[in-house]
């Protein structure tokens, strides 16, 4: 098998991302569907470092990671902000900012 | 152990593309479980389960510690915390099935498809016939030992920027979460604010059959007609008079 | 022909060499009362009188020093300092002082330091007097440069200072709306004549490329008659303009509603005659067009008869002056058509009139100020015995101005009627008849105005107290009426005006036809005393009604509608102005702005349904997002495939 065949899986699993995003309203699911994009992203990183033979790819991978964990504490924190002001995790409901 | 048993499988290229294509499928239809399941608790564990295939993906391509990174912390931490914020708003909170914004749905998909489309063809044919160097050489000295020589060498500085990154966010995320308690008011507070307002007197109290609480309107009998006993003694008859004819004839 | 006119003067010496200081007194007072607000309220109005002494003082000096010279030695000029050095334009400021000039000199600083004085009276119980004196220093100086002026450029600088001092005068009560809607008449009207004047400084500049008189004057002979004609024809409008002369004559009775002094200085002795002396200085250019000056002839004489006409009609005091002096203006006007037999003798009545006309102004102050500031005639009369001093000084005006031999108006106005009949020919003949009929007017109604408002029965109410002014102004009236007793004879007796004048506007020269003078003034004689017995059958013998009679014949309706020059204007200019202005208006609103609005309607109604995109919806967004992606993602492979 050729293990560039880890790299359509990884745009499937990107664009499935993409769409639960567009399409869910619970935050907490959007965020989980943005989770799942970095991890379709980390795959091809890693593909990549296979690939061509080097540990770069995987570096990346890893700082991705670090930086996922920093945007999750982040943004959980907002979402529960929002939540507890407005008593509703829906990202349709935050439109203030608008014509 | 791990090295040794990734490496026993990775060059074995039939072990290698059953787990692909089987895991490949459970990742794919738990993604789209994800994107599908009404209840936020549901897509968490979807999640999971991608995560897991993940993992043993990066095991498979000569990248174990990312796999073991990939469970401790995503599969671990992070979706626990997920776990704990559904827990924390609510877990009944699933989304409704109306899409309130038009065309959404549809755009969506639409694009979706595209964007794969777009993605995967391209793709498909661009690696058609590519050989991969594979990491033998590279993790020669250890997978774990080798990329922490980058780390500390060609990427020390975004390292330390990503050390500083990670403490930003959790003083963030403490501040946004911190609430700052009012204290409670006083008993003495209280009264200051209940009698030193705007009305002097007190209010007409409740049942009270009344449009006026001036001294000089007289209290309405329970069939509606004024009564002159609750008028002050001191009026003088004229102003009675004015009062008894402006609120309606007295019994 | 008269001979060449110099184009050479003499530099300065001696005194001469400090004539610009003749101008810094009335600068440095206008300059401290304008300038020193209220701190110089106290001591101002006696600065402001002052300046124009000192100056009168430094003329006499000045002129002293020009008799002591010889006849073709008295034109001293000097330049103080280069105002425009650009290449091809070059102007000096500078100074030209001849006989004619040091003539102006004399009778601005002169008379205008009597009327300052006078004012001290007439205005002391006025809260704003220190600016009336500023203003009026103002005046006088910019009158002196006008005078002084050896470029026509400089001579624009004084030209324009008048008109804005005048303005300034006119509507010194700018709370009383007439005195407010007067000042920018008298301003808009003179703006028209300026329009000639700096035509025609420009026409100077193209033909000659300087327009200092030396240069214009030198010029002049080769520079063609086209030139020469619209020089003289744009002098003139300039002159028309300055002078109260038709067809801008409308502004100066309405110049009346400024103070008396101002009306005595500004718009009877001076400044109004600022255009005769434009046409004066201006000789060499005149004298090289006939056609220029048959159009100054026919100007000069269609205003004597319309002031004249229009003089016999007012009620008011000052307006029936006004007109007087538009017509006595007129006169002038015409004596400088005649060429080189009449400048001398436009000059000549230019100065009695100034003493006269002055004389009779300040009297009508002093009227007016015994009788509560009325100036309605038919609610004067029998103010002889109450009034003795005003009325002798009315008096003197009055015989000076309808020329009973020998007071000032009898030697200068017959010598003018005399010079135009000597013209010869029919248009000679016409001038002539004209001049004496317009005496005869003028007889009329300044016999009309002495009767209404001395000789005639008291018509005025009882709680009035008439009463002289107080000495500070009855002395410059005294002063100003012994003036006009005599000196018209004093000039023209013996030529001595005219040959004084010789450097500065050519040999007195005779006219063609002569005859004899004393048959000539005894004819006009008779139609003045026909003038005066018209007005006293008129108005002494008659009771005069309090309120103007109204079924009267269309001529005295005409003339007390100012003959409808008023009218017309308005109906002729104004009217198309502002229906002009409208159509403009309205171009402007709808096709200038439509077109600025209709492009900011444009995008600001695009950006409206733009912002329509801006939903709030975070989702929406991502949606964006991703069709960005798609689009970008597309065009790079394209790019790539191509």
């Amino acid at each position: 098998m050729n293990p560039a065949n880890y790299l359509l899986l990884s745009g499937v699993l990107f664009t499935i991302g993409t769409v639960g995003v567009l399409l869910r309203r619970n935050a907490i699911v959007v965020f989980m569907s943005v989770e799942l994009m970095l991890n379709a992203v980390n795959l091809s990183l890693v593909t990549f470092s296979r690939l061509k033979g080097t540990l770069d790819g995987q570096v990346i991978a890893f700082f991705v990671m670090v930086v996922a964990a920093a945007e999750v504490v982040v943004g959980l924190a907002i979402i529960v902000t929002i939540f507890r002001t407005r008593r509703s995790a829906s990202v349709d409901d935050a439109n203030l900012l608008k014509y | 152990m791990t090295t040794v048993l990734a490496q026993g499988i990775t060059h074995t290229t039939g072990w290698e593309s059953a787990i692909f294509y089987v895991l490949g499928t459970i990742a794919v239809l738990a993604a789209l479980g994800l994107v599908l399941a009404r209840s936020a608790i549901h897509c968490a564990l979807m999640l999971v389960v991608v995560q897991f295939c993940l993992a043993v993906f990066y095991f498979v391509q000569d990248a174990p510690f990312l796999g073991a990174v990939q469970i401790i912390v995503y599969a671990g931490a992070i979706m626990v915390l997920f776990l704990f914020v559904i827990m924390l708003i609510g877990i009944d909170s699933s989304d409704s099935l109306v899409e309130v914004l038009r065309g959404q749905r549809v755009a969506a998909v639409v694009l979706g498809f595209g964007f794969a489309g777009l993605i995967v063809f391209p793709t498909g044919s661009a690696i058609a016939g590519t050989t991969a160097v594979g990491l033998d050489s590279a993790n020669g000295v250890g997978n774990v030992q080798g990329i922490a020589r980058l780390l500390f060498t060609n990427y020390v500085f975004a390292f330390e920027i990503v050390s500083a990154l990670l403490i930003i966010a959790a003083v963030g995320a403490m501040v946004l979460g911190h609430r700052e308690r009012a204290p409670r008011p006083t008993q003495r507070e209280l009264s200051e604010q209940r009698i030193a307002g705007e009305h002097p007197s007190a209010w007409t109290g409740p049942g009270v059959y009344a449009d006026h609480d001036a001294v000089d309107s007289p209290a309405l009998l329970p069939d509606g007609s004024p009564t002159r006993a609750s008028l002050p003694e001191n009026m003088s008859q004229d102003d009675i008079i004015d009062v008894i004819e402006r609120v309606g004839i007295e019994k | 022909m008269p001979p060449a006119a110099p184009v050479q003067y003499l530099p300065a010496t001696g005194v001469f060499s400090a004539t610009w200081l003749l101008v810094l007194f009335p600068l440095i007072g206008a300059a401290v009362l304008l300038l020193g607000g209220r701190y110089t309220n106290k001591w101002g109005p006696y600065l402001g009188v002052l300046t124009p002494c000192l100056s009168f003082v430094f003329a006499l000096f000045l002129w002293m020093a020009m008799i002591g010279r010889s006849g073709d030695s008295r034109e001293i000029s000097s330049t103080l300092w280069t105002w425009i050095p650009v290449n091809g334009f070059h102007v000096d400021v500078g100074y030209l002082i001849d006989p004619l000039s040091m003539t102006f000199v004399l009778l601005i600083t002169g008379v205008g330091g009597l009327i300052h004085i006078y004012s001290l009276g007439y205005m002391a119980h006025d809260e704003r007097i220190r600016l009336f004196f500023g203003y009026m220093n103002l005046f006088v100086a910019s009158m002196l440069i006008l005078v002084l002026a050896n470029d026509y450029l400089v001579l624009y600088v004084g030209w324009e200072g008048v008109g804005l001092a005048s303005y300034l005068l006119i509507s010194f009560w700018y709370f009383k709306p007439e005195a407010a809607t007067a000042g920018k008449k008298a301003f808009v009207m003179n703006r028209v004549g300026d329009v000639g004047l700096s035509l025609a400084i420009m026409t100077m500049f193209w033909a000659f490329g300087q327009t200092n008189f030396a240069a214009v004057f030198g010029g002049i002979g080769g520079a063609g008659s086209g030139v020469a004609l619209a020089l003289t024809l744009l002098l003139l409008l300039g002159a028309c303009g300055k002078s109260g002369q038709f067809p801008l004559q409308a502004w100066l009775p309405d110049a009346m509603t400024g103070p008396t002094p101002v009306s005595a200085l500004i718009h009877a002795a001076t400044m109004v005659t600022a255009g005769v002396y434009l046409i004066a200085r201006s000789a060499t250019i005149y004298n090289a067009s006939q056609d220029g000056r048959t159009a100054v002839l026919l100007v000069g004489a269609i205003t004597l008869m319309i002031g004249a006409i229009i003089g016999c009609a007012y009620d008011d005091i000052k307006k029936v002056l006004a007109y007087s002096t538009v017509s006595q203006i007129g006169y002038m006007v015409l004596a400088t058509g005649l060429g080189t037999a009449g400048y001398a003798l436009g000059i000549a009545h230019l100065l009695s009139h100034g003493f006269f006309k002055s004389t009779m102004f300040l009297s009508a102050g002093s009227v007016m100020e015994g009788m509560e500031d009325t100036t309605d005639m038919r609610r004067f009369g029998a103010l002889t015995k109450a009034m003795s001093v005003t009325h002798i000084t009315f008096l003197c005006g009055y015989l000076a101005i309808i020329g009973i031999p020998p007071f000032s108006g009898f030697w200068t106005k017959d010598a003018i009627i005399e010079a135009a009949w000597d013209k010869g020919g029919t248009s000679g003949t016409l001038l002539a008849i004209t001049g004496i009929v317009g005496a005869g007017f003028t007889a009329f109604y300044m016999t009309r105005l002495m009767s209404m408002t001395f000789w005639s029965k008291s018509r005025w109410r009882e709680t009035f107290r008439p009463h002289d002014a107080p000495k500070v102004m009855l002395v410059p009236m005294g002063i100003l009426a012994a003036g006009a007793l005599c000196v018209g004879g004093i000039l023209v007796i013996g030529r001595l005006l005219q040959n004084w004048l010789v450097p500065s506007v050519g040999e007195y020269t005779e006219g063609v036809r002569a005859v004899n003078p004393w048959l000539m003034s005894t004819i006009t004689l008779i139609v003045v005393l026909f003038g005066v017995a018209g007005g006293v059958q008129g108005f002494v013998r008659r009771p005069v009604p309090t309120t103007a009679p109204v079924p009267v014949s269309p001529l005295v309706m005409a003339a007390r509608h100012d003959l409808y020059d008023n009218a017309f204007n308005e109906a002729v200019l104004m009217r198309p102005g502002q229906w002009a202005t409208r159509v403009l208006v309205f171009f402007d609103n709808r096709g200038v702005d439509g077109l600025v609005n209709g492009l900011a309607a444009f995008i600001g109604g695009t950006s409206g349904a733009l912002r329509k995109l801006q939903t709030g919806f975070v989702r929406s967004y991502a949606v964006g997002i991703l069709g960005g992606a798609v689009v970008a993602l597309g065009a790079l492979l394209l790019l790539r495939a191509a």
